[in-house]
């Protein structure tokens, strides 16, 4: 610490310091905002709902005694008269993997007040949410289509097809969620309401840049919990 | 000056963050006001006037189900399926949408902020939703009983497969409508519980440190961090079981028969479902027992004129208590089928927990060792909650060891548990608390006299009904069943102690009646109770006005210089210091003398 500031708490280093800053008064979390407090806390209650269907899926998936469907020709997409496996899946998660990209260099345009470029980006990470929902219910149609249902399918366990449906839904409404807000703050920081901090129409509260990173903060969650479903879905 | 001054002292540094008041909302119209409210304290007193109603149906139900085992074929009107809806929906009732919602929508809403040297919660308007969401759980619920076939009567437990088959009575309408309830009462308490974790780590006044705060707000974060991480289990759980009975999918349905026919379901695992529930269900006790030890210690120190015994160990005691309690749930699986290397591993961790427990009771008796007792309606039952969790706790280290639970599983015993556990421990700690801050909500003292008859025939009563039961469950008599019959092993005179209990059952029953009609009237007749009636230090007696009004603290925010148990200065004026008045002024406070230290703390 080069100067300190008038009442500034000088922070001792290491474990120390953590303890010092959790049990300090005000806030246990210094230059942490409420908003984005209460999403990581929110996250780690996610965190548990998703772990929870995860592991269901697995115990389900271990508990049957009919054979597990073949995923790697369920999931294959004929292209060009040759069927490849994951293809779809593969162009699914590296656009949600892309999205994730864009919507950093959201926060950073919009922490510079650089409005026009933060729109741009949270748009872009918006359109490439619904891509990704869209190609989800073109699989969800596919899989319909070849007789997959939540209670049955003609391929092997019951289970298959409920914990997909289950599962992929779950997380697909968290990105159709994340879409709407992708675009609800895009639209207020086009009106420029960080800027004048015009107060919100239900809430009342002042918008400030921030929600930018909070909302962030739960699109990389809802990313990262797809590279989970990816990998217990589509690779086992 | 060890009693006045907190464990830590140190400067109060300059506040880091400003005042929120300009950022609340300031409600403009009656609806705004008294409505749809983001104040917390309207939105805690909603909380808990709709917990208490609905709780009210709770104790209802237990009073028909009671008539039946204690006078069985007398009330034609209650069939063995009424019997099985009514015992599913007390449970639920009480545990989840009175005692959950009451400890943390109500008691935390009120105290959080105020405790804590806060305008409000941080996030006001999503508190509001959050009791708007409770409210169409409890209204879903409500609904239950009069769709075709009425409400489930699975038990509270809803173990699939039985919970949804058609012979089980609410296989229709009512298992889909507590299930839908059920995610709604999560989702609601989601916005709300995320409200009072943020504020308590983020939104404190300045010299309000953690070992500051009282061990209520303690007893509060904890159970609420509890609440977030345990409920997303339920919550999935509700969800696979809704499908399950709404498309037939197989998450927890085998091959199974019914009337037999051979369903479709075929593959799926009831275990899965039993421990999704309990690893929600365990610490769904702690989420209502430790709100309950934090508000005791507070309301003992208060009326004991005396700290708290070991504040730190209290702290520490109730964060192990919380995390113990996430790997303990499959002691309520020990009859379910389980590897016994994982019955002896929970049985460990079952027993393990007694330790703190333990401790916390050590303490609240050193607490009061040569305290000043006085013994006020919330020292009554303070003292009443202690020696019931005692009682509870220890039929608890029977249940918790395989040998002896495996016999005693599904008797009368573990009813007589859990109930002096978590259902009169806790609710001693709420009416307690009701006694002691309805003076703080309303300005009027509840009645004296009416409270002490509440109080001893509550008390007491409990005990009447309940250390029977434990007998009656030791002889081998089954809990949920709606008749006994004839048996070889239960002898004809159960029969009689069941109606003695009944009986009991209702005079307890009026006791808590007349406890809503002083609730009532003393908002109106109650004596005029001042500032701070009980000469406690905590912030929300410190307010400007009393109710506080909405802001809470008036133009400036209180900054906190002690720990909030500087009671019991001997031969003082004031025999206690607010945790807000600064250090100079201590001295005036108490009465010019500079006060003895007894050399503890």
């Amino acid at each position: 610490m080069s100067e300190s500031t008038p009442g500034a708490i000088m922070r001792p280093d290491g474990v120390e310091g953590v303890i010092a800053d959790w049990s300090s008064d005000q806030r246990a979390f210094k230059k942490v905002p409420w908003g984005k407090a209460m999403m990581w806390i929110f996250l780690l209650s996610d965190t548990f709902i998703f772990g929870c269907f995860l592991l269901s899926y697995m115990t389900v998936r271990m508990s049957t005694t009919v054979p597990w469907p073949p995923v790697s020709d369920i999931f294959a997409l004929s292209l060009g008269g040759e069927p490849i496996p994951l293809i779809l899946i593969a162009i699914m998660t590296f656009v949600l993997i892309t999205s994730s990209g864009t919507m950093v260099l959201a926060v950073n345009y919009g922490y510079r007040r650089d409005r026009a470029k933060t729109v741009l980006y949270l748009i872009i990470t918006a359109i490439f949410g619904a891509t990704f929902v869209g190609m989800q219910a073109f699989e969800w149609t596919k899989l319909i289509m070849d007789g997959v249902r939540p209670w049955g399918n003609p391929f092997g366990a019951a289970q298959f097809g409920s914990s997909f449906f289950m599962i992929t839904g779950f997380h697909g409404f968290h990105v159709s969620v994340g879409v709407l807000f992708l675009i609800l703050i895009a639209r207020k920081v086009w009106k420029g309401e960080f800027d004048n901090e015009t107060r919100g129409f239900f809430t009342s509260q002042k918008g400030r840049y921030e929600i930018v990173e909070t909302l962030g903060l739960y699109w990389h969650f809802v990313d990262l919990v797809w590279v989970f479903i990816f990998a217990f879905f589509y690779l086992w | 000056m060890a009693i006045v001054d907190s464990p830590v002292v140190q400067d109060i540094p300059a506040a880091e963050v400003p005042d929120p008041n300009e950022d609340l909302y300031h409600a403009k119209s009656w609806v705004t006001k008294y409505l749809f409210c983001q104040d917390a304290k309207v939105i805690a007193i909603q909380y808990s006037c709709t917990a208490l109603g609905i709780g009210l149906l709770g104790l209802v139900l237990s009073w028909v189900m009671r008539l039946q085992l204690g006078f069985p074929e007398v009330f034609s009107f209650i069939e063995p399926a009424h019997y099985y809806q009514f015992i599913t929906m007390h449970g639920m009732i009480m545990v989840i949408y009175l005692l959950t919602a009451l400890f943390l929508g109500g008691f935390g809403n009120y105290l959080i902020p105020l405790m804590l040297g806060a305008r409000d919660m941080v996030f006001p308007y999503v508190n509001m939703l959050s009791y708007w969401v409770y409210l169409l759980a409890v209204l879903v619920l409500i609904a239950s009983f009069f769709v075709p076939g009425g409400p489930t009567g699975a038990g509270w437990t809803l173990y699939p497969p039985q919970a949804i088959l058609s012979g089980t009575p609410g296989s229709d309408g009512g298992i889909i409508l507590m299930l839908v309830s059920l995610s709604l009462f999560i989702v609601g308490f989601t916005m709300g519980g995320l409200n009072y974790v943020v504020t308590v780590l983020q939104a404190r006044t300045r010299g309000m440190t953690l070992m500051r705060m009282p061990l209520t707000i303690w007893g509060i974060f904890t159970a609420t961090v509890h609440a977030l991480l345990a409920f997303p289990a339920l919550f999935v759980g509700a969800i696979m079981m809704t499908l399950d009975r709404l498309l037939e999918t197989s998450f927890f349905m085998p091959v199974i028969s019914e009337m037999g026919e051979i369903l479709s379901y075929e593959g799926g695992s009831p275990l899965l479902f039993q421990h999704l529930f309990w690893f929600f269900g365990h610490p769904e006790v702690y989420i209502v027992a430790l709100p309950a030890f934090g508000i005791v210690s507070d309301l003992l120190s208060v009326h004991a004129r005396r700290h708290v015994f070991g504040y730190r160990m209290m702290v520490w005691a109730i964060v192990i208590i919380g995390a113990l309690s996430f790997i303990v749930w499959a002691h309520h699986m020990y009859v379910s089928g389980m590897n016994p290397w994982f019955g002896f591993f929970f049985a460990t961790t079952t027993l393990i927990i007694a330790v703190p427990t333990a401790l916390k009771v050590y303490n609240w008796t050193l607490t009061l060792w040569r305290a000043n007792i006085r013994l006020t309606l919330p020292m009554l039952f303070g003292l009443a909650f202690i020696i019931t969790f005692v009682n509870g706790g220890i039929t608890g280290l029977f249940l918790g060891n395989v040998a002896i639970d495996v016999p005693l599983s599904d008797t009368l015993f573990v009813v007589a548990h859990f109930h002096m556990v978590m259902g009169i421990a806790p609710i001693l700690v709420v009416f307690g608390a009701i006694y002691h801050w309805y003076p703080l909500m309303t300005g009027r003292m509840l009645d004296e006299g009416l409270g002490k008859f509440h109080f001893w025939v509550t008390f007491l009563g409990s005990y009447i009904i309940y250390l029977p039961m434990h007998y009656l469950g030791f002889i081998g008599v089954p809990r949920r069943y709606f008749e006994m019959g004839e048996t070889t092993f239960i002898p004809e005179s159960a029969q009689d102690l069941n109606a003695f209990m009944t009986i009991v059952t209702l005079i307890v029953g009026f006791a808590q009646l007349v406890f809503l009609y002083n609730l009532i009237t003393s908002r109106k007749n109650g004596v005029e109770a001042g500032p701070n009636p009980w000469k406690a230090t905590s912030l929300e007696w410190q307010t400007a006005k009393t109710p506080p009004e909405h802001g809470n603290f008036g133009k400036t925010l209180p900054v906190v210089y002690r720990w909030a148990y500087a009671y019991g200065l001997p031969n003082a004026a004031q025999d206690f210091v607010p945790q807000n008045l600064p250090p100079e002024l201590v001295a005036t406070h108490v009465g010019n003398q500079v006060p003895d230290t007894d050399g503890e703390s």
